[in-house]
């Protein structure tokens, strides 16, 4: 199946001569939920409006569901939600009224019921006769996503959701995303909070500068990537590292009680055994022993500084 | 052409309009009572007549044009300035809509709210003085031209501005000397010679002349003239929008 959504080589140069974007080629299959990650001023938001309309592309293509957002915008623009990074929003206005004028300019028939179905599963419903002004940040990003959904899009871009909202309300955007997913709606997110790329995408993508360094599923980023760490307690407390561990690199803990040792999974050999033995050999007896994967924060700042290197 | 987008943009903006109802009917009202009071009753005791129309209903095209061309400007300039300003314009940019769309839901809004003030303002000048209107098409016909045309330069203003300041300015600065100057209150033939031909360097001139009438059938420039003149004014503005259109000036980045 052609993929929903197909950005090829795309690059931006804004009016000043800064280049926002580098040439990004990226496909997204329907149904997917795509999470772009980078630092700010990576060049999400401007590849997101670039999508989307709101800038114009300097070079390369785009194409929505197969028609390219410049020849063929109407078309390609009906099948899109946008949910923006800033709460924009007129706070006069009426939240129904606000959600029925999206539907409008997108080109559709009015249709009661839907908008209320919408706002219902956003827990606005009770809300629609409110002006915008009265709502809290929370539900006003609510409102940016009824808005998004009123004119059924196909493909929904969330500019991040989550950024300056509390953990209970960044829980409550992660379950509306997975049940819009669950009704087949393609959503490319922007983030850069790793966890929540990590909690909610199915694959990601690492954006800087302009460059999209690498898309993965996440769970092969993960594990390609991923550091893992072994920590060893120990019975007796060291006060350094042996000098016959030196080539191990390994941390000592708090008080001494403690020794970690970082590898990489995508090694053949891990060093763990001769780790071990080496210990015996130095005479220190373990306790316990814990392994943590690494988060995709910092596969993330690997990535960053590799980029820049 | 996406015509629900047109009719949701044009409903949307009316919505604003009839929830400060109120107030759009009081001001004009208010101000069209006030310029009775002070031209009609100060001025006109001392001029009763102009070429045979009493002074009182001499000024009520101008009075009318006056408040015309101001609210159509400032209606259209802010309607489309203040979602550049909230940030809401993103909606207007990402909608399958193209320009065109945009500039008539619109420009057409802010036309129908000048002209629903235009004609508030008629109905309280005939409380204050007899009127018979000669040519009654020709005057709806010239309040509407002025309404979209003057809409139209007021929609260019609001794109062009970058700031509330420079949203002001040019209203401020060009377009209220013209229409003061543009012969509300008196009529050009009372000028002295040499500033009767400088007058009629100024558009406003020509529109007030036209719709006077319409009223009176009498005017200070031929009829013809006048209707080219708002036809001219109108393809300019046109024109211009045109040109916004094709290059994307001061939308999209
Ligand atoms: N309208 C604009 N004109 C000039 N530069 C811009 C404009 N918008 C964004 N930029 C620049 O482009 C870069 C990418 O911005 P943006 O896409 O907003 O990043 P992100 O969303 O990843 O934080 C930044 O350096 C920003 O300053
Ligand atoms: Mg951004």
């Amino acid at each position: 199946m052609a993929p929903i959504l197909r950005i090829t080589d795309l690059k931006k140069t804004y009016d000043g001569g800064f280049e926002a974007l580098k040439g990004v080629s990226l496909d997204i299959e329907e149904g997917e939920i795509l999470a772009l990650l980078g630092p700010n001023g990576a060049g999400k938001t401007t590849l997101i409006s670039t999508v989307c309309g709101i800038t114009v592309p300097t070079s390369g293509t785009v194409t929505v569901g197969g028609h390219d957002i410049i020849t063929d915008y109407r078309a390609a623009r009906s099948q899109i939600g946008l949910v923006p990074q800033e709460i924009n929003l007129e706070p006069f206005e009426k939240v129904w009224n606000t959600v029925r004028l999206t539907r409008g300019m997108f080109g559709k028939k009015r249709d009661d019921a839907l908008l209320e179905d919408i706002l219902r599963r956003l827990s606005l419903w009770d809300k629609k006769d409110t002006r915008i002004k009265e709502l809290s940040g929370g539900m006003k990003r609510r409102v940016l996503i009824a808005k998004a959904l009123s004119h059924e899009p196909r493909v929904l871009f969330l500019d991040e959701p989550t950024a300056g909202v509390d953990v209970e309300l960044r829980k409550d955007m992660w379950e509306i995303v997975a049940e819009l997913k669950k009704q087949g709606v393609t959503i490319i997110l922007t983030t850069h909070y790793i966890e929540e790329a990590e909690a909610i995408s199915d694959r990601v993508g690492v954006i800087n500068g302009g460059q999209l360094l690498l898309v993965e599923e996440k769970k092969a980023l993960m594990e390609r990537m991923g550091q893992k760490q072994l920590t060893i307690e120990l019975r007796e407390p060291l006060s350094a590292v042996p000098e016959a561990l030196a080539e191990f690199d390994l941390e000592l803990g708090e008080e001494g009680q403690t020794l970690t040792y970082s590898y990489d999974t995508r090694k053949e050999r891990t060093g763990i055994t001769t780790l071990l033995s080496a210990l015996s050999d130095n005479g220190i007896v373990l306790r316990d022993l814990v392994t943590r994967q690494s988060s995709l924060e910092e596969i993330f700042v690997g990535l960053v500084k590799e980029g820049a290197a | 052409m996406n015509f629900r987008a047109v009719w949701a943009i044009y409903r949307y903006e009316m919505t604003r309009f009839f929830r400060t109802l109120m107030q759009s009917f009081i001001s004009p009202v208010i101000s069209t009572s006030l310029y009775f009071v002070v031209f009609g009753t100060a001025i006109g005791s001392r001029i009763q007549e102009v070429e045979g129309v009493s002074y009182g209903a001499f000024i009520v095209p101008g009075l009318i044009m006056l408040s015309v061309i101001m609210q159509s400007i400032s209606n259209a300039s802010f309607g489309i300035y203040f979602p550049k300003f909230i940030g809401t314009i993103y909606e207007l940019l990402s909608a399958p809509i193209n320009f065109l769309e945009i500039v008539i839901g619109y420009v057409g809004a802010a036309a129908t709210k000048s002209l629903f003030i235009g004609l508030v303002i008629l109905g309280t000048a005939s409380l204050f003085v007899d009127l018979t209107i000669a040519h009654p098409f020709a005057m709806i016909a010239f309040l509407v031209l002025t309404c979209v045309s003057f809409a139209l330069m007021g929609f260019i203003i609001g794109i062009w501005a970058g700031n509330f300041e420079q949203l002001q300015l040019v209203p401020l600065l060009i377009v209220t000397p013209l229409v003061f100057l543009g012969g509300s209150f008196y009529s050009i033939s009372m000028l002295p010679d040499i500033w009767q031909t400088i007058t009629l360097f100024n558009p406003v001139v020509y529109l007030i002349s036209g719709f006077r009438w319409a009223f009176f059938d009498m005017a200070d420039v031929p009829i013809g003239i006048s209707l080219l003149a708002i036809a001219a004014f109108t393809g300019l503005c046109l024109a211009i929008v045109w040109l916004i259109f094709r290059t994307g000036w001061r939308i999209r980045a």
